[in-house]
């Protein structure tokens, strides 16, 4: 049951995401209608997989590899459907979408046998440290969405070579401002995770400063990476393009560290 | 209605010069006395004219169609007493299909000298509003106007026929909207009182933007636009310093040097936080340095970048326009099925054949019973069952046959073939 439902829901993502991308080409609302039902569908599907596993395991999906991708790409759904719900930025899910199903088809090739944690002390400073991390990371890749489409939009407008994207897109200040709020509320929380991460690690290994070189460097670079954003934008006034390219920079690099981290 | 006759007949920007479609044009004062006129002409069953700027065109149903299109330029040059012979050679005319397809194109602004632009639509409206409450249209032409500005409406919503700006103000007013997002929200500052600078802060106002500034070399001139514009004026030195409070910039000084330098415009947003500007520079020679465009969250168009867009755009309009004559061919399939559907005689016929069938299938049970009966017995009724069918069809047929002329007609079709189980 559990696979049929992340099954269906992989398959779902795949046809939203073409869905989406076909919308950009060819403007029917009937398409852009259909990708959003489907992406719902998919979502309900990715929810019920999700909770049957919980049950299995009796705790959130926070420890493997599978259950995190699964959570993750779940999790950029809901962003997304509150960012459509709130900006109706009717091309973001051509961004957005192809992003979620590639996680999720990722997480299709992981293990799915279950781990059990039976420290509860450790585990309630895991399910934070997960949970907190994960909502920051979809909220980064809303925001890495926007950067593209900002950087495309910005890019024509400069060059005053106005293509068919021009017209569709909505203007460098809708685009610029989602990317500025996603990205202040993303990573407070972000870092939050990040500190309970810290506290679990002592938990565990009851050593502040034992952890692998390795897994944790490439984190504390993504998290200065947004950092930087974050305080040049309130601090400095920077935006646009630059702060773009930074939402770009910084969700490669969570991909990156996903692997080292987590994997 | 096998045949309904449909005639066009008319002039427009393409087949004749200005100084011949404003003699023949129908105007204001003139159109509703030229109606009633050619209402009574026995030849044409009903009509519409639609004068326009840039054509005059008479829609009309006749009773022949080549002495009918005859009839229509005979009418028109007779109106505003000129020669046909003189003016033969401009005219064109279109039947049946053609007409209908020249109509839905003219509606969808395909036939309009700049493609895509609204305002043809609200004068074929107009025109045929007109025409019906002078009441000189008719079922045929009541549908093709109605179905026309369903189809103008569907190629502007489905294709991208009017999607794009085709003048300077308002490719620029796009691109402020592709800058901003709610450009009645930001301010405008107005550098130089050139008449082109003017028009384009007049369309911005129209899109709701309140605040204006306006500079000139004069402060005077500065006053004046500025009171015009319901905007405040600035001292001309001043107004590099104040940079910064506009979100557009227009400039149309007669300058021969640069005006509006990269440094100027980097303090500017700088001051700004790094808030985007759209600076549109309208002179010639121009009076901001191209390199402003370099500065990020900058953006600066000058007459030549935004007369490209503009061509740019004219171009995509082209495009569009094959795709919105797919959509139109379609719609012309389906307005002749209408038509033909209007055809009572096929209905009668297949109810004649229904009742036929039945009459000679109950006499031949009835006669077979009655085998005492002579030749002559049986000729009487015979004869009997045959008048009795026509005589229950005659008023039914004729009736619909009348009706079929009628707004409802199809209804009536409809009922007929349905209750008799004509369609089984």
């Amino acid at each position: 049951m559990e696979n049929i439902a992340f099954n269906i829901a992989l398959l779902s993502y795949l046809v939203a995401a073409l869905g989406y991308s076909l919308y950009l080409v060819y403007r029917k609302p009937s398409v852009n209608l259909i990708s959003a039902t489907t992406l719902g569908a998919g979502l309900l599907a990715n929810s019920v997989s999700i909770g049957l596993r919980s049950v299995e395991t009796g705790h959130g999906p926070y420890t493997t590899g599978f259950e995190i991708a699964s959570f993750f790409a779940w999790l950029i759904v809901v962003a997304f459907f509150l960012t459509e719900w709130k900006y109706k930025i009717k091309d973001l899910g051509a961004f957005v979408v192809p992003v979620v199903f590639l996680i999720l088809f990722y997480s299709a090739f992981q293990s799915r046998e279950l781990a059990l944690i039976d420290d509860s002390g450790a585990m309630f400073w895991l399910t934070l440290h997960r949970t907190l991390s994960i909502l920051g990371y979809a909220a980064f890749a809303i925001a890495f969405a926007a950067a593209i489409m900002y950087l495309i939009q910005e890019n024509q407008v400069k060059s005053k070579k106005l293509g068919i994207m021009y017209f569709r897109m909505p203007s460098l200040e809708v685009l610029d401002d989602l990317n500025y709020k996603v990205i202040t509320t993303g990573f407070p929380v972000f870092t939050l995770g990040f500190m309970t991460g810290v506290i679990w690690n002592m938990k565990m290994d009851e050593t502040l400063f034992s952890w692998d070189l390795l897994r944790t460097w490439p984190l504390i670079v993504v998290w200065l990476i947004y950092c930087v954003v974050f305080f040049g934008r309130i601090l400095m006034g920077w935006r646009g393009k630059r702060t773009a390219q930074g939402a770009i920079l910084g969700f490669v690099s969570i991909i990156f560290t996903y692997f080292l981290h987590v994997v | 209605m096998a045949h309904p006759n449909l005639i066009l007949v008319g002039v427009n920007h393409k087949t004749t010069p200005v100084e011949i479609r404003e003699r023949l044009a129908f105007t204001k004062g003139k159109i509703e006395d030229s109606i009633e006129r050619l209402v009574s002409f026995p030849e044409i069953i009903e009509h519409t004219i639609l004068s326009t700027c840039n054509r005059v065109e008479i829609y009309a149903r006749a009773k022949n169609p080549d002495s009918g299109i005859e009839c229509i330029k005979k009418f028109i040059c007779d109106f505003h007493g000129l020669s046909v012979s003189e003016l033969e050679q401009h005219f064109y005319s279109f039947r049946d299909e053609e007409a209908v397809e020249h109509l839905f194109r003219v509606s969808s602004s395909l036939d309009s000298m700049v493609l895509g632009e609204a305002q043809i639509l609200g004068q074929v409206k107009d025109a045929y509003s007109l025409a019906r409450t002078l009441r000189s249209t008719g079922l045929v032409l009541n549908q093709l106007f109605e179905k026309a500005f369903k189809v103008a409406k569907k190629v502007r919503e489905e294709t991208g026929i009017a999607e794009r700006s085709v003048s300077i103000s308002s490719a620029a007013v796009e691109l402020a909207q592709k800058i901003f997002n709610d450009v009645e929200n930001h301010t405008v500052m107005l550098v130089g009182t050139g008449e082109m600078a003017e028009l384009a802060a007049k369309h911005l106002i129209s899109y709701g933007i309140k605040t204006i500034y306006v500079a000139s070399r004069t402060y005077e001139r500065a006053a004046k636009l500025a009171r015009t514009l319901n905007g405040s004026a600035l001292d001309f030195e001043a107004f590099k310093n104040e940079l910064y409070r506009a979100d557009i910039i227009i400039t149309s000084t007669a300058s021969p040097k640069f005006i509006i330098k990269k440094e100027m415009v980097e303090c500017a947003i700088h001051e700004r936080k790094n808030k985007p500007m759209f600076l549109i520079d309208i002179a010639v020679p121009r009076d901001i340095e191209p390199e402003v465009n370099d500065l990020e969250n900058v953006y600066l168009y000058d007459i030549d970048d935004l007369q490209v867009v503009v061509e740019a755009n004219m171009m995509e309009r082209e495009k569009e326009a094959t795709n919105a004559m797919t959509l139109i061919r379609q719609e012309v399939t389906k307005f002749n099925n209408w038509v033909g559907g209007l055809d009572a005689v096929p209905t009668i016929v297949e109810l004649r054949n229904r009742v036929e069938a039945v009459r000679k299938e109950e006499l031949d049970k009835t006669l077979k019973k009655m085998s005492h009966l002579s030749d002559a017995d049986r000729a009487a009724l015979h004869q009997m069952t045959i008048s009795m069918t026509k005589k229950i069809l005659h008023k039914p047929t004729t009736k619909l046959k009348q009706k079929t002329q009628s707004q409802e007609g199809h209804v009536y079709l409809k009922a007929i073939r349905h209750l008799f189980h004509l369609d089984d």
